[in-house]
């Protein structure tokens, strides 16, 4: 059978299991949507490309789907970029399909022209442009392979205009021909059982876990094996709900503002088992003081991982799940209580309510996250803005469903909180979420309140409003001598900006109206926005000044006087 | 002066695979002092020895970062001249007219050079070697005038039967 490339496109869509995509139409792939019109697909029309691929991205990291997201060429495809990046650093699964002028005008600077293959090298995984559409069968069915499997990432694939016209024989290829392409898969028995050696070993073990557990759906596996030797379980940013974080052994987050106990726990540990995380900058602070104590294991699924920054005693390379699955087995259960008592002693003193209550009466972020906490259960997918409103989010939000916070962590994306939330609302439309944001954050995506009301999205919005770029200010406040440069920012009126696009508001400034208010808009079936008027100078604490050691946290009681 | 390694990586002869080979080592913020790429013994796979400035350790990584690139096939690091061998292929263009001429003829049988050009002016001597052997010889055809050098820069292949099964897909090291 002769399909066209476009067709093409849209049955490998369907092959792939691809139900929704988020884009946004144009010259270069008209030909595309009028093919995708036809299909079973649903079309999320976003109102800026970054939101496609944020919405695909949202998506994947809500599902372990491939997310996908369409653009035109030119500034449709450069728009993807930001969202592209974003994926790329927190290794998400998205596929983007960019069209392109015709193979003809190639190179010669034609109308909405650019090299976004050039452009988008180095934040793919993988990118192809089809110059003949006999490859495209083939290069789909590659595209959401390479996407998915070993070390997930984002593909790209563009499409000149011509190609997506072009007819050929329509075959979907069932085998795929990569033979630089092996995604390691499982560890090496002997690694693994010099790993379980090691647990066995040691005298306070701690377990930090990374995005790789969800990436792997290694999350009942995680909690086997610390629930066999009685193992702490620290994660970072995106290893947040890897461990459901109201669980007795769930430290929560570590680092630049992770809690003082999970930070302390690193230093003071002697193995740190680390499972499918990468040594950020963020967790680690100064490399040479971390966990100076501690043996390092660090099981990864990317070879490219082991010793970039920090040099493990032991590695073990290979899927998070299956390793865990061969090593617990050879871990003796144990129940390691001198260590683990003295921590959980120390999470219930900085987990403390208390620790955050306002001494002049004002309603403060970590209040407005806790109360949707308490109104959710710990059961709504979260998804988190970038700045102190993440920060406040991951500490006080405390997360029980699998795969409960969305956020950027790597790129840190401004702007990603509403359309990411989008795509998790996409791939559950029954499923409560939240959109925490800022308002600098809310206003770089703000224009997708249109596509949420026309996607009749029912995600809860609450707008941390300060008045500030908070976490530049904080670091101005620390590090410049208050000058706050530029961070002072103004916002519209929320509640007359909520109407004009039919979403009910509410503005929230008092304590005592907090839960009601929260509560209110857990009843109310579609969209809604909360603008909470917070403490306009408040900090994320603790907090560790970049470049230095994790022991070095800047505590609130060090800065505010009687706090 | 600045260690550098040598790293040979095979790759599928595809457009862009070197934009993405270079774009990577750019990223990874190494130096490339030079690169060979060419055809090989398998259609449809190409080889490159690339020069690098970096210690072992990174030279480990950034062996690893260009493993992971979709089209490389295969990766060799850890290459010393007990385990490879090096050529270079060099193109000299030296000043030397007739009252020159023999001596620089001279110079380049020493070394094992062709001269593949005589012009009134020039010669154009053919040299291929080590890097270090090139390097002499430039150095003692300067008081002479050297005009131009092209050089290929160095590819490598092990020794005896070794065949360069290097960087396996799941980043061990599998024999050489």
């Amino acid at each position: 059978m002769k399909l066209t490339g476009a067709q093409i496109v849209c049955e490998a869509l369907v092959r792939e299991g691809v139900d929704v995509v988020f884009g946004y139409p144009g010259g270069a792939v008209i030909k595309l949507y009028d093919t995708l019109i036809d299909y079973p697909i649903h079309h999320v029309l976003v109102r800026h490309e970054q939101a496609a691929a944020h919405a695909a991205d949202g998506y994947a990291r809500a599902t372990g789907k491939v997310g996908v997201c369409i653009a035109t060429s030119g500034p449709g495809a450069t728009n993807l970029v930001t969202g592209i990046a974003t994926a790329y650093m927190d290794s998400s699964p998205i596929v983007a399909i960019t069209g392109q002028v015709p193979t003809n005008l190639l190179g010669r600077d034609a109308f909405q022209e650019v090299d976004i293959t050039g452009i988008t090298m180095p934040i793919t995984k993988h990118s192809y442009l089809v110059t003949d559409v006999r490859e495209l069968p083939h290069i789909m069915k590659e595209a959401f392979y390479i996407a998915r499997s070993g070390r997930p990432g984002p593909v790209l694939i563009d499409i000149p205009k011509d190609v997506q016209a072009a007819e050929t024989e329509f075959d979907y290829p069932d085998e795929i021909e990569l033979p630089g392409y092996e995604p390691p898969l499982e560890g090496d028995p002997q690694l693994i059982q010099r790993m379980a050696d090691m647990i066995n070993a040691a005298e306070r073990p701690l377990i930090l876990a990374g995005h790789g557990v969800i990436l792997s759906e290694a999350e009942e596996e995680l909690l086997a094996l610390a629930e066999r030797g009685n193992f702490p379980v620290a994660t970072t940013l995106l290893g947040i709900s890897a461990i459901p974080e109201t669980h007795r052994l769930a430290l929560g987050m570590v680092g630049m503002h992770g809690w003082k106990h999970a930070n302390q726990a690193i230093q003071r540990c002697d193995l740190l088992i680390v499972l499918g995380a990468r040594f950020s900058d963020r967790v680690t602070g100064k490399i040479s003081t971390f966990a100076p104590d501690a043996k390092i294991i660090h099981v990864d699924i990317d070879p490219a991982e082991i010793g970039k920054n920090v040099e493990p005693d032991l590695a073990v390379v290979g899927d998070v799940k299956r390793v865990l699955r061969a090593l617990i087995p050879l871990v003796q259960p144990r129940l390691c209580v001198e260590w683990i008592t003295d921590l959980l002693r120390s999470k219930q003193q900085y987990q403390d309510p208390q620790a955050f209550q306002p001494k002049n009466g004002r309603l403060t972020s970590p209040m407005v996250i806790r109360e949707i906490w308490r109104a959710t259960g710990g059961q709504a997918i979260m998804v988190s803005d970038v700045g102190q409103n993440q920060m406040w989010e991951a500490q006080y939000y405390f997360h029980d469903r699998r795969r409960g916070l969305i956020t950027s962590g790597g790129l840190g994306t401004m702007g990603f909180a509403v359309p990411a939330a989008m795509g998790v609302q996409a791939a559950y439309p029954d499923a409560t979420v939240w959109a925490t944001v800022g308002d600098g954050g809310f206003q770089m995506t703000i224009q997708e309140l249109a596509t949420i009301v026309q996607e009749k999205y029912p995600i809860k919005i609450a707008i941390l409003n300060n008045g500030y770029l908070g976490m530049v200010r904080q670091w101005q406040q620390f590090f410049f001598e208050r000058r706050y440069a530029f961070t002072p920012i103004s916002s519209p009126d929320y509640l007359k900006l909520a109407e004009a696009y039919g979403i009910p508001a509410k503005r929230v400034s008092d304590p005592a109206d907090l839960r009601s208010s929260v509560e209110e808009a857990m009843r109310i079936p579609g969209p809604v926005v909360l603008e909470f008027l917070v403490e306009r100078e408040d900090n994320v604490y603790p907090m560790v000044p970049a470049g230095a050691s994790i022991s070095e946290m800047i505590e609130r009681h060090m800065v505010e006087e009687g706090a | 002066m600045k260690t550098t390694k040598t790293i040979i990586a095979w790759m599928e002869d595809k457009p862009g695979v070197l934009a993405r080979v270079a774009s990577m080592i750019r990223r990874r913020n190494y130096n490339v002092v030079s690169l060979a790429v060419a055809p090989t013994e398998t259609p449809a796979i190409s080889r490159m020895t690339a020069v690098l400035e970096c210690d072992a350790s990174q030279e480990k990584l950034v062996g690893l970062q260009l493993r992971k690139l979709v089209n490389v096939t295969n990766v060799v690091t850890d290459l010393t001249p007990d385990k490879a061998i090096f050529r270079e292929l060099a193109l000299i263009k030296v000043n030397a007219d007739a009252s020159k001429r023999s001596e620089v003829i001279h110079l380049a049988e020493v070394f094992r050079g062709q001269v593949v050009d005589v012009g009134p002016q020039t010669l154009t001597i053919e040299a291929t070697g080590t890097q270090d052997k090139i390097d002499s010889l430039i150095e003692l055809l300067k008081p002479f005038g050297v005009r131009e050098v092209a050089r290929t820069g160095p590819v490598a292949m092990l020794r005896g039967t070794a065949n360069g099964r290097g960087i396996s897909g799941n980043g061990r090291k599998a024999e050489q």
